[in-house]
């Protein structure tokens, strides 16, 4: 039950995006077609996951044993980049139907910060090992269903008639502030269903 | 002669014609994160800056000496290592601003305005030269974030300058604890969805601004801004960020006009 409510929450009232501001360039950069949306979301998912099983151990392990928490922002950075590095060699070579799909948003993701923005906020948290991984999936889904619904949202903008200083970047962003808006009648409704 | 005149150039760009908030448009998760309040936006605006130059500095100092080919995880290492001193820094001198900031502080290591000035700038000019760029960028970013967080905090909490003692206690000065202005605020600014709107609508503002000195307005996915740009398949792919529709359309439009 609490990990079903981890995974909603990191979904709807504590949305990536919409509620946390984080991997906003990519929520503004590649929504524009449906498909770039949703290839780069299942990479984001994916790279998440993968980087909060292999930090957590090291965290748990290595920097806390050691008393080197001190060291958590430059030790998960470092390994985020090489695991994605690793990650993309590895598909290259072994999965290439896999890599065609989503290899060309990998290395955009290294230095997305919605990936530090999950393992780090797992630490603070106090997370354990489950909980730490629902909430990175559930972080990637969130970040998936805000970029797929923006995707719709820009699609609709494209015909419009806006006035010229509004056009572009300003009126995605008023776009954004009303999808945002829809997301926060969400709050609360987790604590409703599993409080 | 000449020199000092391009130096100063090098500072003065960062902080209107090349705002790396509202022109380059880089550094967005920060600015829509932290400009809720005055206070809070003036200490990541410095604690950014801090980390922008002191990485600038070394960058450029170890230009000749870092292979081309990781100078990425390179520029990582410099930047991480500064945003854990500002980090250590801010936790010991200004505690209630790391309680506010939160994880926002070290995301600085993710801020795409110091990835992107080291690649863009630092790793490529010299070190008094870098220096005032990343003086310039950081001033710039810090006063995008105040007249954001300006709006934010008068409208959406009714105050301005609210706990701005936490910063001015270390220069020995105590007891302002800023103005209370209204007292029904609209909440709503000082949510998320308060960020994206006053963004977009400062960013219009810029954008009309910069139109009346006939400068191009500011546009997402300058790709050749962006840090990863070298790696990046989707601009290798000959696509750009923004679709290439809108491009033709607006081009369409300039000739229409």
């Amino acid at each position: 039950m609490k990990l079903a409510g981890i995974f909603l929450t990191a979904i709807l009232t504590e949305n990536f995006i919409l509620c946390k501001f984080l991997g906003i360039c990519p929520f503004l950069g590649v929504s524009k077609k449906l498909n770039t949306a949703a290839g780069m979301s299942v990479a984001v998912i994916f790279v998440m996951a993968l980087a909060t099983a292999v930090t957590y151990p090291i965290n748990k392990y290595l920097l806390e044993k050691n008393g080197l928490e001190y060291l958590q922002t430059i030790v998960f950075i470092l390994v985020i980049a090489a695991l994605v590095q690793f990650v993309e060699i590895v598909l290259k070579k072994f999965i290439p139907s896999l890599y065609s799909a989503l290899g060309i948003y990998l290395p955009l993701i290294t230095t997305n910060c919605a990936v530090l923005g999950v393992v780090l906020l797992n630490v603070d948290n106090g997370y354990g090992f489950a909980s730490s991984m629902i909430n990175s999936i559930g972080g990637g889904a969130g970040f998936m269903v805000a970029m797929i619904m923006f995707a719709g949202v820009r699609e609709r903008l494209e015909g419009c008639d806006i006035p010229k200083a509004l056009k572009g970047l300003p009126i995605t962003l008023i776009a954004a502030s009303l999808v945002s808006l829809s997301f926060q009648g969400f709050a609360g409704v987790v604590d409703g269903i599993f409080g | 002669m000449a020199e000092n005149k391009s130096l100063g150039k090098e500072f003065s760009k960062g902080i209107i014609k090349e705002n790396p908030v509202l022109r380059l448009v880089l550094g967005t998760c920060p600015t829509l994160a932290v400009s809720v309040s005055v206070t809070n936006s003036i200490g990541m605006g410095i604690a950014a800056t801090l980390v922008l130059v002191c990485s600038n500095v070394v960058i450029s100092a170890l230009r000749k000496v870092i292979p081309s080919k990781i100078r990425i995880p390179a520029y990582i290492v410099v930047i991480a290592s500064f945003v854990t001193i500002v980090q250590m820094l801010v936790k010991a001198f200004v505690p209630a601003l790391n309680d506010a900031l939160g994880v926002y502080l070290p995301l600085i290591v993710v801020n795409c305005i110091i990835l992107g000035r080291a690649e863009a700038f630092a790793g490529k000019n010299s070190i008094p030269a870098s220096f005032l760029d990343g003086l310039g960028m950081g001033i710039g970013f810090t006063f995008a974030l105040i007249v954001m967080a300006t709006i934010r905090e008068i409208i959406g909490a009714g105050t301005f300058l609210e706990g701005i003692d936490s910063l001015t206690k270390l220069f020995g000065v105590t007891g302002f604890t800023g103005f209370h202005i209204l007292s029904q605020p609209v909440a709503m600014l000082t949510m998320a969805p308060g960020g994206f709107l006053v963004f977009g609508l400062v960013m219009a503002a810029a954008n009309k601004l910069a139109e009346r000195s006939g400068k191009p307005k500011a546009e997402l996915g300058g790709c050749s801004a962006c840090p990863m740009a070298a790696s990046c398949a989707i601009l290798n792919k000959g696509e750009s960020c923004e679709a290439p529709a809108e491009k033709a359309q607006e081009s369409k439009e300039g000739s229409a006009v």
